[in-house]
């Protein structure tokens, strides 16, 4: 048992921290925020080129570095710390990773090595504006004519859904219900029978789009997986993404944590640093069993997602509930031990918390998964 | 990152889990699952056999060095060890004190003799310990204490008292934080006593908790002696001796422990699905939140365990207290909510609190004990984080 990173990915943890406190600092994340893409490309192009970090679950063949769960972890740790605004979660976490679950080779070579070179974005598109994570939430149809599929409906709440060059849309075959008939289709966003359009979210640091699809026509070449099976594959695939978004709450809440105790260790009233009262003192200490708690459950979920095992979906369920209780706690908490500073626009605080909110209900909100933590004890 | 047991480890899983199984049983069926938390005082007698069962067969101070007769055991192991042992059933073991306080104190600062004298006893169940530190006036603030003792007629002479000791009456030593330096305060002048417990300057008398039951004690010492050689350390030198003790153990039991709470928590679980609590919609989801809870204090403690260096306490260590007190204080209230009306009924059989009130009445001590969640508060805000101690009051 050795329950911590190796020499190796430290190293690639600490290099990751460097680059995004270079590139993703206050003033670039503010820039990314407010531009129309929601990310600067030139930094895109570097963590694809530069750094490699788009291939990382990727193997050689298709130009990725081949590494495991524990560098993703890593990396998307940092990320959240240092609030990157990008669609690397989307293209990496849930894109590579559903097309590495149940692509064809065709399907792997045409898009991964284009994900690697970060000339390629992906996103998944699986909610409706129900806002419903179960299978009763696809009401989006698709209908066999031929050889072909034709696809009509609404995806609503798609991270970087505005930009991505491949949308993995979950849609059901008509007259299905429940988890059947369920398939996932890579589509290319280029057909004019799909539109997106860019939603205002209050978070504006991962955008979100609808995608609406009328009559689009797809050939069978863009089924991922098998026809009709895609509830479990659509299972899996949020589950790792989950896994990846817990990662980045650690960051976040991290971070939050150190900014507060950095500003309370400055900041004097009644002719004493704030830090030093045991109100404060006490909520920093709640804020950072939270952080660590959080960063074990997310480092062993790791370790399982490597090993694939069935345990996998108990342990990320447990990570994505008490890691965005726990970012969204920091969050909060930060606001209020930074007072009125707290509040503003120009201080970094809110950016975070925002992010912790829009990460909480992103991909199963904790009463989704504390349910399936039920169901799991059987209850 | 890896999470796994060597092959080697879990040789020695397999070894320590059949020896377990051959040996827990017969005579010692009654123990099974016996001691733990609100029971820690029952089945002594029974409990002291299979000590020295274990003793006798090498089972006991595994992780003191082969020179001290012990197996020098990895943490790994030492996990793995109290994993299986609870798994099994074994009782709260009465040797403890002895084990991973006492043993490992006198081990690091101890002399010759002094290892000679008490290591073997300890590792066989042949005497046991309890710890003196808590006095009335010294709770939270340990250097607080004013116990005495002098160097009188070539002995030491103890005058005092202490208080909330575990096991006073069934102990045969106390090792106790006492003055020695006439007019000295604070963490000054302090030393690190070991005391026999059967004499007539030492009185114990038992604490009447709210479970009913007496699990703590008071001693009071009215010029109790000891022999000139029993302190550990140097004279003066208590308070270091005294510290160090409380970061032997490292942890290693927790994983145990955690096992423990896992049974704990099973058995509210089936009540619940049983009685149909579970259709309560905030019974059902806390006791999702208790069960998440549970697993990630295991995923702590691997990670403090692989993180934590010979002697060093890692940052997650700090927080190992606060977490698992708190959590299995709530365990204890979720026990009553699952119960319903049925909570306030006690066990008719041995006209006694249910195990579930004792739960949850004894859980209210969690948080108190060996650092109350506020001073566990101030250690991680102070060590951890940075933020400034906490000013000492000023005397009028």
């Amino acid at each position: 048992m050795e329950f911590n990173f190796s020499e190796e990915q430290r190293l690639l943890k600490d290099s990751a921290n460097s680059f995004l406190e270079e590139f993703s600092s206050s003033e670039r994340i503010r820039e990314a925020m407010q531009s129309e893409l929601g990310f600067n490309q030139e930094v895109w192009k570097k963590i694809a080129k530069e750094m490699g970090w788009l291939g990382i679950l990727i193997p050689e063949k298709y130009g990725g570095l081949e590494l495991s769960w524990i560098e993703l972890v890593a990396l998307q740790e940092e990320m959240g710390r240092n609030l990157f605004c990008s669609p690397f979660h989307s293209t990496t976490c849930l894109g590579s990773v559903s097309i590495l679950e149940a692509g064809t080779e065709e399907q792997k070579s045409k898009y991964l090595p284009k994900v690697v070179n970060g000339d390629l974005l992906i996103t998944l598109a699986c909610l409706e504006d129900n806002g419903d994570w179960g299978p009763d939430g696809i009401n989006t149809i698709y209908k066999k004519v031929g050889k072909d599929f034709l696809i009509n409906g609404v995806k609503r709440y798609v991270p970087y859904g505005h930009c991505s060059d491949v949308i993995l849309v979950a849609a059901r075959q008509e007259g299905t219900e429940g988890k059947e008939g369920i398939s996932l289709f890579l589509t290319e966003t280029k057909d004019s029978n799909l539109k997106k359009e860019k939603l205002i979210t209050m978070d504006q640091t991962r955008p979100q789009a609808e995608i609406t699809l009328n009559n689009l026509k797809l050939s069978n070449k863009s089924l991922l997986g098998s026809e009709g099976q895609g509830w479990d594959l659509l299972t899996k695939v949020r589950t790792l993404g989950a896994l990846g978004l817990t990662a980045e709450q650690v960051g976040g809440s991290q971070k939050c944590l150190d900014m507060t105790c950095q500003y309370v260790l400055e900041r004097e009233q009644f002719d004493r640093k704030i830090g030093s009262f045991q109100a404060v003192k006490h909520r920093l200490a709640d804020m950072m069993v939270l952080v660590e708690s959080a960063r074990s459950a997310v480092y062993y979920a790791g370790c399982i997602a490597t090993k694939n095992n069935s345990e996998l979906e108990e342990v990320v369920s447990i990570a994505k509930s008490y890691c965005s209780e726990a970012y969204f706690k920091c969050a909060s908490d930060s606001i209020q031990l930074h007072g009125g500073i707290g509040f503003t626009w120009e201080f970094d605080v809110h950016l975070y918390f925002k992010r912790a909110k829009s990460s909480e209900i992103y991909l199963g909100n904790p009463q989704i998964h504390k349910d399936k933590i039920a169901r799991l004890l059987g209850i | 990152m890896r999470i796994e047991f060597s092959k080697e480890e879990e040789k020695f899983r397999e070894e320590i889990a059949g020896w377990l199984k051959d040996n827990l049983k017969g005579e010692f069926l009654s123990v099974i699952g016996r001691g733990g938390s609100g029971d820690q005082v029952e089945m002594l007698n029974e409990r002291i056999k299979w000590e020295q069962h274990m003793g006798k067969a090498g089972w006991t101070c595994i992780g003191w060095p082969t020179e001290f007769g012990g197996k020098s055991a990895s943490i790994n192991e030492q996990v793995i060890f109290y994993e299986e042992y609870t798994r099994a059933g074994g009782p709260g073991r009465i040797g403890h004190i002895g084990e991973t306080l006492a043993g490992p104190t006198i081990i690091a600062f101890g002399t010759k003799d002094q290892q000679q004298r008490f290591l073997p006893n300890i590792r066989l169940g042949k005497e046991y310990w309890c710890q003196g530190y808590s006095e009335p006036s010294a709770g939270s603030d340990l250097s607080a204490v004013k116990t005495k003792a002098e160097s009188l007629g070539g002995k030491w002479v103890v005058n005092g008292q202490k208080i909330w000791t575990s096991l006073a009456k069934e102990s045969n030593w106390i090792f106790a934080l006492c003055r020695t330096k006439k007019g000295s305060v604070g963490r000054e002048g302090l030393s690190y006593l070991l005391i026999p417990m059967d004499q007539s300057g030492i009185s114990v008398r038992p604490i009447k908790q709210m479970t009913g039951q007496s699990e703590f004690n008071e001693v009071f010492f009215d010029n109790a002696e000891s022999d000139l050689n029993n302190v550990v350390g140097e004279v003066g030198n208590g308070w270091k001796v005294a510290m160090g003790t409380l970061g032997f153990e490292r942890g290693a039991s927790t994983l145990g422990q955690q096992m423990a709470f896992e049974q704990e928590f099973m058995k509210i679980l089936n009540i619940a699905k049983e009685n149909g609590s579970t259709k309560i919609a905030s019974i059902r989801q806390q006791l999702s939140e208790a069960w998440i809870g549970l697993k990630i204090m295991r995923f702590n403690a691997l990670r403090m365990l692989s993180n934590s260096k010979e002697g060093l306490l890692s940052r997650e260590a700090m927080l190992s207290k606060l977490y698992w007190a708190t959590w299995h204080r709530n365990l204890g209230k979720l026990a009553m909510d699952v119960l319903g009306m049925e909570s306030e009924i006690g066990d008719k059989l041995s006209n006694e609190l249910s195990s579930l009130q004792k739960l949850f009445l004894f859980t209210r001590s969690d948080t108190i004990y060996a650092g109350t969640n506020q001073i566990q508060r101030n250690i991680i805000s102070e060590r951890a984080l940075g933020m400034p101690k906490e000013p000492r009051g000023k005397k009028e």
